[in-house]
């Protein structure tokens, strides 16, 4: 028997594929259960027009009992957004991706919460990274997921 | 101290003691009987007699001792009936569910007084945030994706579920038995199978799970669930799956979705009581590996007490029983005693250490004289390396060229590097070049800079010294305890050798097993009081105290030297087994008096506030006086 996370998998991605993606959201890769990479702009009028985002997504046998593992794709000339809640090196804090990760969210909905939280940067927070960037990424783990974050904004 | 130190609290922010008591009370005629023959290998007498007194209010363990404290020792289902009495006496009074009241009173922390409070003021706000009830439905925009709406932290998405939201949660204060979870098995609403909004499997066979919240869920992915939270989180507050939604599952719905998973329910039952415990001040967890048993020890809950009293308490368990061939691994590491011994028993008994703990901190061993805070800062100063830098520091200097560390053991002020070869003078550190045709004596030091600089240097050595002298005897003692492992196989084989030898019998030799438990139960006390000792400020109270830790010292050193050292001796005098037995029996009644002495004479002292001491310890005045170099 198919194990529940690629069984959950194949029907998030039927339904990517019959429904479509939301709207600036595109699916770039999904070949297999572990890792999937999208695609991600800001619509309309916000502080990230005309840039394009990759997202990663990694998941566990565990998904969606556990969450995945999301962070911004920095490499091949791949720049993670500049957010306060964004760190240099890709990684989210974002409380969903953590404590408030809940098994009914999906890969879309994750992408959706993302989009939006670009979307609502104000003015003046573009220019900047999370305070501790420079410490966190010099010691970061590869995986977020391995990162206890402390959630202090509203996402 | 009399028992009626109790410890009050005005905030009434725990129980009731006499409640407490009383719970504990009613339902220990027939659990504490069974749990002593469970327990038969308890040779020890007195200790943990449970027999049950009429009078209640009399603690089994009656304490007669100023240096002992009262406590009581709960198996895990005790806890669990004292938990279930206070959850049907907050049902009764509220009128909800058992199941509704459990969880009202683990969100609230057991705090029964409060939450009936908060519950008379407000009971639809309690219920809602100890999630048992929905809350009213915030009027929202109804999007189809919940991140949209952001604007609430507690907001969930807006189903079609809502409109019976009201009608589900007036149901709980109802006596319907079964409202707190309800099992649909198709539903209505859209198509005519159920889809798992979590596995997306919609096979009819699904058996789809609900909370009071309405969102379901199989019952595949809840048990997935529920485990996951259980085995990686440690976690029994489990909430419905659903984003943002906060209710909490009651205990039935976890045991039906776990199934027939036994080890997982017993997992969240002992997760339910830790909470329980934890939350109670009056309570702690036995903190042995595999042990499930709780004391209750009033006296010592709350933290002003603790510069006053050394709660030191036993669980009423022995050995470590988590697993269950531990009969048998004990003779096998002690195969001189157990082959050919006929008293395998005692080797059991004497190897299924009690679980002693204190009470008040994490110190996992019977740490008195010395109360907790000096504990804490005495293991914490062993640990630290902080001595060994004080030791390089008062010994060794740098090579002024290439930094490496040099001891000087003797020889002359001309250093030579072994490392860099660069050649210097030990006293100014400066290159030996320079001292020209002064050979073997360096007058290019400033006079009073190497004065002070020597003071500086005796300072830390003295310091160090003292440290030495008291980690030297409290190491010691340790190390005698740990050995004492070795001292009870001997005395096993000891014990058996005598009864061919001599005439005594099984029951006559059992001296020496006594003299061994005295002797390592009085290392303990000892190697605790040098703790303490390099702690306790200068004055007569530390002289008195030294006489007595002195008195105690001697008496150990001459029952261990007869236990020892007496196997040749005892050889040359067979016919005087007599003899030794009777000193042997007196020097162990002598040591245990020392030891009581000493041990009573602390705890008054602390209870008087007679002990000062040298550094800042918690509920204690700072030093007045400065004893230079004490760190």
């Amino acid at each position: 028997m198919a194990s529940i996370s690629s069984r959950r998998l194949s029907k998030e991605l039927m339904e990517i594929k019959n429904d479509g993606c939301p709207v600036g959201i595109n699916l770039v890769n999904a070949d297999d259960f572990s890792t999937w990479l999208f695609t991600i702009e800001v619509m309309g009028d916000s502080l990230y027009q005309n840039e394009q985002f990759t997202l990663q997504f990694r998941f566990d046998q565990q998904y969606p009992i556990s969450s995945p593992a999301v962070q911004f794709v920095v490499t091949e000339g791949r720049q993670a957004p500049v957010h306060p809640h964004v760190y240099s090196n890709g990684h989210i804090c974002a409380s969903i991706l953590g404590n408030e990760w809940s098994p009914v969210l999906s890969v879309i909905a994750v992408c959706v919460t993302l989009q939006s939280m670009l979307a609502s940067c104000k003015v003046n927070q573009t220019t900047y990274r999370p305070i501790d960037n420079d410490r966190y990424v010099k010691h970061a783990p590869e995986n977020p997921k391995k990162t206890r974050f402390h959630y202090d904004g509203e996402f | 101290m009399s028992s009626d130190y109790e410890f009050s609290d005005n905030e009434g922010e725990y129980y009731d003691s006499d409640e407490m008591m009383d719970d504990y009370q009613n339902d220990d005629d027939e659990e504490m009987e069974t749990y002593e023959y469970n327990n038969n290998n308890n040779t020890n007498d007195n200790d943990y007699d449970y027999t049950n007194d009429d009078d209640f209010r009399i603690p089994t363990k009656s304490k007669s001792k100023s240096y002992q404290v009262e406590y009581t020792s709960l198996t895990q289902s005790l806890v669990e009936k004292a938990m279930k009495e206070e959850v049907d006496h907050v049902s009764g009074i509220f009128g909800v569910e058992p199941s509704t009241a459990t969880l009202l009173l683990r969100h609230s922390g057991w705090n029964k007084e409060r939450l009936i409070d908060k519950y008379m003021e407000n009971p639809t706000q309690v219920l809602v945030e100890s999630g048992c009830q929905v809350p009213e439905p915030i009027p929202s925009s109804s999007s189809s994706h919940s991140v949209d709406d952001k604007s609430g932290s507690g907001s969930r998405r807006a189903t079609r579920s809502s409109s019976k939201l009201s009608l589900l949660s007036s149901s709980i204060t109802s006596s319907n038995r079964s409202s707190s979870h309800k099992k649909i098995s198709s539903t209505s609403d859209s198509s005519t199978t159920f889809t798992c909004p979590i596995c997306y499997d919609d096979s009819p066979s699904l058996t789809a799970l609900s909370l009071t919240c309405a969102h379901s869920a199989c019952s595949g992915c809840w048990n997935a669930y529920a485990i996951s939270k259980i085995r990686d989180e440690g976690e029994h507050c489990i909430r419905c799956m659903t984003e943002g939604c906060a209710i909490v599952a009651p205990d039935e719905f976890i045991h039906s979705v776990l199934r027939d998973d036994g080890k997982d329910l017993i997992r969240f039952q002992e997760l339910v009581v830790r909470g329980f415990v934890a939350s109670n001040p009056k309570l702690k967890f036995c903190p042995y590996p595999g042990c499930t048993n709780t004391v209750s020890c009033p006296s010592a809950a709350g933290k002003s007490v603790l510069s006053t009293l050394v709660p030191i308490v036993s669980c009423g368990a022995r050995g470590i029983t988590s697993s269950a061939s531990n009969q048998n691994q004990n003779p096998s590491s002690f195969s001189t005693s157990s082959a050919l011994s006929t008293t395998t028993t005692t080797t059991t008994s004497l190897h299924n250490k009690e679980h002693i703990f204190c009470f008040g901190c994490p110190i996992e061993s019977d740490h008195r004289p010395v109360i907790c805070a000096v504990a804490r800062l005495w293991m914490k100063k062993c640990e630290d390396d902080s001595e060994t830098a004080n030791w390089i520091k008062s010994n060794t200097k740098e090579c002024s060229q290439c930094q490496s560390t040099i001891e000087k053991n003797g020889g002359c002020n001309h250093m030579t590097c072994k490392k860099c070869r660069y050649e210097f003078c030990w006293v100014c550190m400066g290159p030996w070049s320079e001292h020209g045709t002064a050979w073997y004596s360096c007058n290019r030091y400033d006079e009073k800079g190497g004065v002070e600089a020597r003071d500086a240097q005796s300072r830390s050595r003295a310091s160090l010294e003292r440290y030495l002298h008291y980690y030297n005897r409290w190491a010691n003692h340790e190390q005698s305890t740990k050995l004492s492992l070795d001292l009870y196989a001997k005395t096993e084989k000891k014990m058996s050798d005598m009864q061919i030898t001599s005439s005594l019998t099984w029951i006559e030799v059992q001296f020496m097993k006594k003299a061994v438990e005295a002797l390592e139960k009085c290392r303990e006390t000892l190697k605790w009081t040098y703790a303490m000792g390099y702690y306790l400020g200068r004055g007569n109270e530390k002289e008195l105290f030294e006489d007595n830790q002195r008195d105690l010292e001697r008496a150990v050193e001459d029952l261990a030297e007869l236990l020892e050292g007496g196997g040749v001796e005892m050889e040359k005098e067979k016919e005087n087994v007599g003899g030794l037995r009777q000193r042997i029996t007196d020097k162990t009644v002598y040591v245990q008096k020392r030891n009581e002495i000493m041990l009573e004479d602390t705890a008054i002292g602390f209870q008087d506030g007679r002990w000062k001491w040298n550094v800042g310890v918690d509920g204690f005045e700072e030093p007045i006086e400065d004893f230079g170099g004490v760190v």
